[in-house]
């Protein structure tokens, strides 16, 4: 049975590792690649890196950096930030990148989505989406970062990018990013709906139970968290533990000979 | 130089390379045919669409240094993900497109519904259909990282190593002769992958 992912988020903003509540107040929390190491021993299921500030500085991915990630990587990486074309997307996969996450070119340029999937294969584009729930309920995505309105609905972005050939959704709650107060329950579940293709929750996480929620409730094949790792005790195994007693299948590392270099 | 990590313009090169090497290997990527003497094993990777994979295998003339190391050669081959579906002998990706041909079969879209969403991405267990020196220390029920939309339908069940389920139980890992692969990514599925990796090194050529 395919395993309930649980994916650590590193956000990079200008060479650093940073937290961030709401897309603002960053903060830094060190340097990226001890984090790099320190998941891979541990067996997480996938990381995720975004680079935050490339964007909006008007740059590509950092190259060398992904590089370095990825040689202490042997689980599955997706790096995003300021991927806005397919030679940005090649770059970084040669770089040693597994997967692609495109979030703000898409909305000037969804052709891009296609072209990168022809080439590379649906499987290794992640279609990013940034969203903020309006007063009336409803919810508007956002590109650069949270700064910029997109006047689209996020279901229905979501929808589309997986017409242009999106393998993933990587949806993201503006407002409880960082927040550790529990995933938007109602996005997440809207956007699982729209799509067939898988759904990574993020944004919000604080508990094994939000967690759990995101899963059970957003319905979502995988959370991504940043703050409960990084900032509490909780840890991903211990959430996966918490997954497993309530039914939701998870990967359990099974004892193996060869180990990971610390 | 014992592992060469065959580049014919597709793939996550690198990290295949870091994980043999972690697992011990000498290893080398290139797209150079004339380096194939100096290797005793090839690693076939491959991340993208089956049709491009097999146009630049031919263009670069890889298509016939291949048939000769593994046919006449019987050097040991291990196909990882589309690596493994270029294996067989016809792809579906974007048009009909003819594979490598060394495992009977053809490469067929998963069947997607309800609970069934494509891609198939995660973790996935392998159950074995067989004993392989492939296999060694690797139990039923063990995860490895899955990431993709179509599935090696195998011709000849004696071709299968090991099944996983998603909607149907699809191979996972397929054997022919000297010629071996995953459909999963053992270079990124952390220490039940470098098991796989080590085991495949300590084949002999004769296995």
């Amino acid at each position: 049975m395919l395993k309930t992912r649980i994916i650590p988020t590193l956000l990079l903003k200008d060479i650093g590792l940073v937290k961030g509540i709401g897309f603002d107040s960053w903060r830094r929390v060190g340097t990226a690649l001890p984090s790099v190491k320190v998941y891979n021993r541990r067996q997480v299921d996938e990381l995720i890196v975004m680079d935050i500030s490339a964007t909006l500085s008007g740059r590509g991915p950092d190259l060398n950096e992904i590089s370095n990630f990825s040689s202490e990587c042997f689980v599955p990486l997706t790096v995003g930030g300021g991927v806005r074309s397919l030679q940005d997307a090649q770059n970084l996969l040669r770089a040693g990148a597994d997967k692609v996450a495109l979030n703000s070119a898409c909305y000037e340029n969804p052709e891009l989505v296609t072209e990168i999937a022809q080439k590379f294969g649906t499987q290794c584009v992640v279609a990013g989406i940034d969203a903020r729930k309006n007063s009336d309920g409803t919810y508007t995505c956002y590109s650069h970062s949270g700064t910029k309105s997109q006047n689209m609905d996020p279901a229905a972005w979501a929808k589309k990018m997986e017409e242009y050939g999106a393998g993933e959704i990587l949806i993201t709650s503006i407002e409880r990013d960082g927040t550790m107060e529990g995933y938007d329950l109602d996005l997440i579940r809207l956007v699982s709906k729209a799509v067939s293709i898988p759904v990574i929750a993020s944004g919000g996480a604080g508990s094994y139970e939000d967690i759990y929620q995101a899963i059970k409730t957003g319905g979502a094949q995988a959370a991504s968290a940043a703050s409960i790792f990084h900032f509490t005790q909780q840890t991903p195994l211990e959430a996966k533990e918490y997954l497993a007693k309530r039914g939701i299948p998870v990967t359990q590392m099974k004892k193996f000979q060869s180990s990971l270099a610390a | 130089m014992n592992v060469l990590v065959i580049d014919y313009g597709m793939g996550n090169l690198p990290s295949v390379k870091r994980a043999f090497e972690e697992c011990g290997a000498d290893v080398l990527i290139s797209g150079d045919q004339g380096d194939i003497s100096k290797a005793s094993k090839l690693v076939l990777p491959g991340v993208g669409s089956y049709a491009q994979a097999m146009d630049n295998i031919k263009k670069s003339g890889w298509f016939d240094a291949l048939q000769t190391a593994v046919r006449e050669k019987s050097m040991p081959l291990l196909g990882i993900c589309l690596g493994m579906q270029l294996l067989a002998e016809e792809g579906e990706e974007h048009g009909h497109s003819q594979g490598l041909g060394f495992i009977s079969g053809n490469i067929k879209k998963i069947p997607s519904n309800e609970n069934i969403r494509v891609p198939h991405v995660g973790w996935n267990e392998i159950t074995a259909k067989k004993s392989d020196p492939l296999l060694t220390s690797i139990e039923d029920g063990t995860d490895f990282y899955f990431v993709h939309s179509y599935y090696f339908n195998a011709a000849n069940e004696n071709d299968v190593l090991a099944r996983t389920p998603y909607g149907a139980a699809f191979p996972s890992i397929v054997r022919h002769g000297n010629v071996w692969g995953t459909q999963f990514h053992p270079e990124k599925s952390s220490l039940p992958g470098f098991q796989l990796i080590r085991n495949f090194l300590s084949i002999s050529q004769n296995a």
